[in-house]
């Protein structure tokens, strides 16, 4: 299989402190592939920097020419003005941006495919409410709605069940391993373990630094989530420049 | 004796008639932004653009007199030069932006007011802080109508990314580029609008005409088309019903308009559909499902 990502010695953080540190490695085309580790750890950091709002420190993603558009990102704390006066079918239908843009018109087929992927996520007749009336497990709904109509190459999803009852992710979880089934990749940030062993090939163990990296079951073991807990969460504020940082070629 | 208070003023007079189609022109291009002002909490920045503008509309002022074209362009300048310098600060030293952008539409305003006290006589001034809409020329009354025009159409290109930036701004900014320009180009149509209001109700009013219809909206529309319709529809009903009691009363035009739409919004504020305090106090049987 292709890579459909390439991180090569890839550094992303905020204000110079390394976030994620020299992660190296490929995530081939059509991956389900679950990216855990402890709060702090840059899994966040990483998928902002994955599709692009953050940029490295050092190092480079390649994303085998994957435009913006070819990439859904459900983002972990999303900031959406819940007070704004938008039904759940037009915020919806905004998943379809790629296909209608500035003005493309809503036609039947755009309708028809609003409508599936509502029923997709179990959210029939909520089509006129105001997005401000949903409750959190109907909001992540309606986001992994908008998700399907991305139609999207690569789906992004930043801890997508945090905070959300056994059925609706299961439901959720539904829709993962459709997309999965459905060749596209698809990397997701977890705490459950339990889910993920269920659930997920692949493993991405990360503390700051990558520390493991592979087939599930390899990755989650006693030690290597032991050896993850121990990662220091805080900033080092007078932390020297990373010596890696200053190879010979970099440094003209 | 109802058609001589309603209608005959603008039957008879000539003034009234070209004051009542620039208030209509105003209320067509400026309530509709003044909806998105408020949906994307600005309606303080809008109210501080107003007085950010000023100096480039004085010195547009004083360079061709009361040209809308010329105080368009000088206010477009300023207002930008306002909102660039103060994202700049803040984005540079973290001050918060709403605090930076209060210091420079102050300096702004206060090198306004001189400019146009050192050279213009006190009419001038009074002219430009109140306005007044019952001194429309041809001229003038051509650029409203076609700076909301403009409005309208430049809406409709940025209407969808300004929606959806408005709801979930990352979303946006992970599908497309059209965030930054779009907002760009709604703070243009902001300052148009603001500099359109100049003529019929002054600096410190023009915002008044925008942000008062939203506020009305708000409380009768829970989708955002409803509240442009009905803005728009309250602000034309403030106009007309401000011109007629300013021609009965003797009321300055530009502030009989803006009580007008005062009016209106205490009634909403008290019996509006959607979140009017009569409807939270009585609201009802709660219902079974």
């Amino acid at each position: 299989m292709a890579a459909q990502i390439k991180f090569s010695d890839v550094t992303l953080g905020y204000d110079r402190h390394p976030a994620v540190h020299h992660l190296d490695g490929e995530v081939a085309s059509g991956a389900l592939l679950a990216v855990i580790g402890p709060n702090g750890a840059g899994k966040s950091t990483l998928f902002r920097g994955l599709v692009g709002i953050l940029k490295p420190l050092a190092g480079s993603i390649a994303t085998g020419g994957l435009d913006v558009k070819d990439i859904a990102y459900l983002p972990q704390t999303v900031d959406i003005d819940r007070s704004f006066p938008i039904s759940v079918y037009d915020f919806v239908g905004t998943g379809l941006w790629r296909s209608t843009g500035f003005f493309g018109g809503m036609g039947k087929g755009a309708r028809e495919k609003i409508a599936h992927a509502l029923a997709a996520v179990g959210l029939n007749g909520f089509e006129n409410r105001p997005i401000g009336t949903l409750s959190g497990g109907q909001m992540q709904r309606m986001l992994f709605a908008r998700v399907l109509l991305q139609d999207a190459r690569l789906i992004v999803l930043d801890e997508p069940f945090n905070a959300i009852d056994a059925r609706t992710s299961a439901d959720l979880l539904d829709l993962v391993r459709r997309w999965h089934a459905e060749k596209r990749t698809v990397l997701a940030a977890l705490h459950d373990m339990e889910l993920v062993r269920a659930n997920f090939p692949e493993t991405l163990l990360l503390a700051r630094g990558p520390v493991a990296w592979g087939s599930t079951a390899e990755v989650l073991t006693a030690e290597n989530l032991l050896e993850a807990r121990r990662m220091c969460e805080a900033f080092d504020d007078s932390a020297p420049a990373c010596a890696v940082d200053d190879l010979p070629s970099r440094a003209a | 004796m109802i058609y001589d208070a309603l209608i005959a003023p603008f039957t008879e007079f000539e003034f009234m008639r070209r004051a009542l189609a620039a208030v209509i022109a105003l209320a067509l291009g400026g309530a509709p932004i003044g909806v998105f002002l408020m949906l994307r909490r600005m309606s303080l920045v809008g109210d501080a653009m107003a007085h950010a503008i000023l100096p480039g509309a004085a010195i547009g002022f004083l360079l061709s007199g009361l040209n809308l074209f010329a105080m368009t362009t000088g206010g477009l300048i300023a207002g930008f030069t306002v909102a660039i310098l103060a994202g700049m600060v803040s984005r540079s030293t973290g001050l918060k932006e709403d605090a930076s952008l209060a210091t420079f539409y102050l300096v702004s305003l206060a090198l306004g007011v001189t400019i146009v006290s050192i050279k213009g006589t006190n009419i001038d001034l009074l002219h430009v802080l109140f306005g007044n809409i019952l001194a429309m020329d041809d001229p003038t009354l051509l650029v409203i109508a076609s700076n909301a025009t403009i409005t309208l159409l430049v809406l409709a290109v940025i209407y969808r990314p300004l929606v959806i930036e408005s709801v979930d701004p990352l979303f946006l900014r992970t599908v497309s580029r059209a965030g930054a320009p779009s907002h760009l180009a709604f703070l243009a149509l902001v300052v148009i609008n603001l500099v359109n209001g100049f003529q019929a109700l002054g600096t410190l009013l023009a915002v008044g005409l925008m942000i008062l219809p939203a506020g009305i909206a708000r409380f009768w529309s829970r989708d955002i088309t409803g509240m442009i319709c009905i803005a728009v529809a309250s602000a034309i009903l403030s106009g007309y019903a401000g011109l007629v009691l300013s021609f009965e009363t003797k009321v300055p035009s530009g502030p009989a308009i803006i009580l007008t739409a005062a009016v209106l919004y205490v009634g909403s504020v008290l019996f509006g559909s959607v979140g009017g305090l009569f409807r939270q106090m009585f609201p009802g049987r709660h219902l079974e499902a």
